[in-house]
């Protein structure tokens, strides 16, 4: 088995089977679109005018919240040490656990938010644009979440602080993802929009995984 | 190495030596610079004909919002040469610069609040040069935090130079992307080197004097605070070996 399939197929069924939370994110998303009506009140107007920030806001914190295990018990119980020392180079390896954490916490995300965004009011002809914007969106928000805890794996009750470091990262992410689905709603051109959230979104994708393993590296050593 | 290479000044001893020899200049400076440039800008210039004394927040804002910058800026480059040539004095700088670039940031948002009220009609918009600020302000926070939470003090500077490297990119990201989120109240720039649009000479060289104060202001107490967390990790290392013994 080549070592890429083999990283990433650990991954994904460590996320899958051993309580590792791949559905809690859903569930967390799901519980946060929950209480924004309580917080708004359920005028059906001015859900819709904030549909997109929360779903967006909701996808973040969502990402947010599962980082945590994305090297931390790795780094607790001595494996990451055993994948530094793999062929694979630590980018590579870092790239392919953001990969596994898309896939199961991103990608949930992508496909419950147009049916969270009807009970929100959202206009039904965003809600192409809306999946459009979270598909491209999202993986960015898990390479940029592995600078986050690649930086904070060795500080024990590192949450807030990873929080501090991560969600004003994701501000550029979140400014384009917004507004490629409010200018579908206001009836503007959301490609544009859509284009630069892309760009950046491959630029992350292919710029993060150093940054992260060079974090993971000096926490090795 | 050549006796006037600019890296003797990496010796923790030679930089605490010079520093110290320094620091009385520049805090002088400073005073006679801040003294001057504020004295001049808040009762030698006139009220400007629509703005009336309000305008004169100006050399408290301009120089802070700069400095803002420049302090970040600083600290990046404190960072590459930390991440390159291994020099203790400047992995400290930058961790000492970033309380001081954090209240410039402070000192910009709370004078311009200040302005915007009676100009403006509000204490606060959403307009991107705003925003970036209090953007760039929870970039410092996050800069300080990640500090003080690590103890290896290697590996804390390490990581934290990481953080500024990335902080730095996305800072000018955010920057640029909030330009395209929001259209903004906020006035064009005011100062360019080449004086196309300047401010009025009026107005001018009292501001110079204030951004040079405000410049030295923020040299002396970046040196006082890299002193003092060069003292800080010395009386470390001498109580480790005490408690070793």
């Amino acid at each position: 088995m080549s070592p890429l399939r083999a990283v990433l197929g650990r991954e994904l069924r460590l996320a899958l089977r051993s309580g590792g939370g791949a559905g809690l994110g859903l569930a967390f998303f799901l519980t946060v679109i929950l209480l924004v009506p309580f917080g708004t009140g359920p005028d059906p107007d001015r859900l819709a005018t904030i549909a997109v920030g929360t779903l967006w806001i909701g996808a973040l914190l969502a990402c947010l919240l599962s980082l945590d295990r994305l090297f931390q018990t790795d780094f607790e119980d001595g494996t990451l040490d055993i994948l530094a020392l793999s062929p694979l180079p630590m980018e590579m390896t870092v790239a392919l656990k953001c990969l596994a954490h898309w896939l199961t916490t991103g990608l949930p995300l992508v496909i419950a938010a147009p049916v969270l965004a009807i009970t929100l009011n959202l206009p039904g002809a965003a809600a192409p644009w809306l999946i459009a914007s979270l598909a491209v969106g999202t993986p960015a928000l898990s390479f940029l979440g592995a600078i986050g805890g690649a930086l904070t794996v060795g500080i024990r009750r590192g949450g807030l602080l990873l929080s501090i470091l991560v969600l004003p990262l994701y501000i550029p992410t979140l400014i384009f993802g917004a507004a490629t689905v409010r200018a579908a709603i206001d009836g503007t051109d959301p490609t544009p929009p859509l284009l630069l959230l892309t760009g950046l979104t491959l630029a992350i994708l292919a710029l993060a995984p150093f940054a992260a393993a060079a974090a993971l590296r000096i926490n090795l050593r | 190495m050549h006796p006037m290479s600019i890296w003797r000044y990496a010796n923790p001893v030679e930089f605490l030596r010079v520093s110290g020899a320094a620091l009385p200049w520049f805090w002088a400076g400073t005073a006679l610079c801040l003294a001057t440039g504020l004295a001049w800008g808040f009762f030698g210039t006139p009220d400007d004909y629509r703005q009336g004394s309000t305008v004169k927040i100006l050399f408290l804002h301009v120089p802070a919002a700069l400095m803002a910058i420049n302090a970040w800026l600083m600290m990046l480059a404190a960072s590459l040469i930390w991440i390159i040539r291994r020099h203790h004095v400047s992995a400290l700088a930058a961790r000492a610069a970033a309380p001081v670039g954090a209240v410039m940031t402070v000192i910009a948002l709370f004078t311009g609040a200040v302005w915007g009220q009676p100009m403006w009609g509000t204490w606060w918009v959403w307009d991107p040069r705003l925003t970036s600020f209090f953007i760039l302000f929870v970039f410092y926070l996050g800069y300080i935090a990640l500090w003080n939470a690590i103890d290896e003090p290697d590996r804390a500077a390490d990581l934290t130079a990481v953080l500024c490297l990335v902080g730095s990119v996305f800072a000018l990201l955010s920057r640029y992307a909030v330009f395209f989120w929001s259209q903004g109240l906020h006035q064009g720039p005011s100062l360019s080197l080449d004086r196309q649009e300047n401010v009025d000479n009026a107005f001018y060289w009292p501001l110079l004097i204030c951004i040079a104060g405000f410049i030295l202001l923020f040299l002396s107490l970046v040196l006082l605070r890299t002193r003092t967390e060069i003292r800080a990790r010395r009386l470390r290392a001498l109580q480790n070996l005490q408690a070793r013994a």
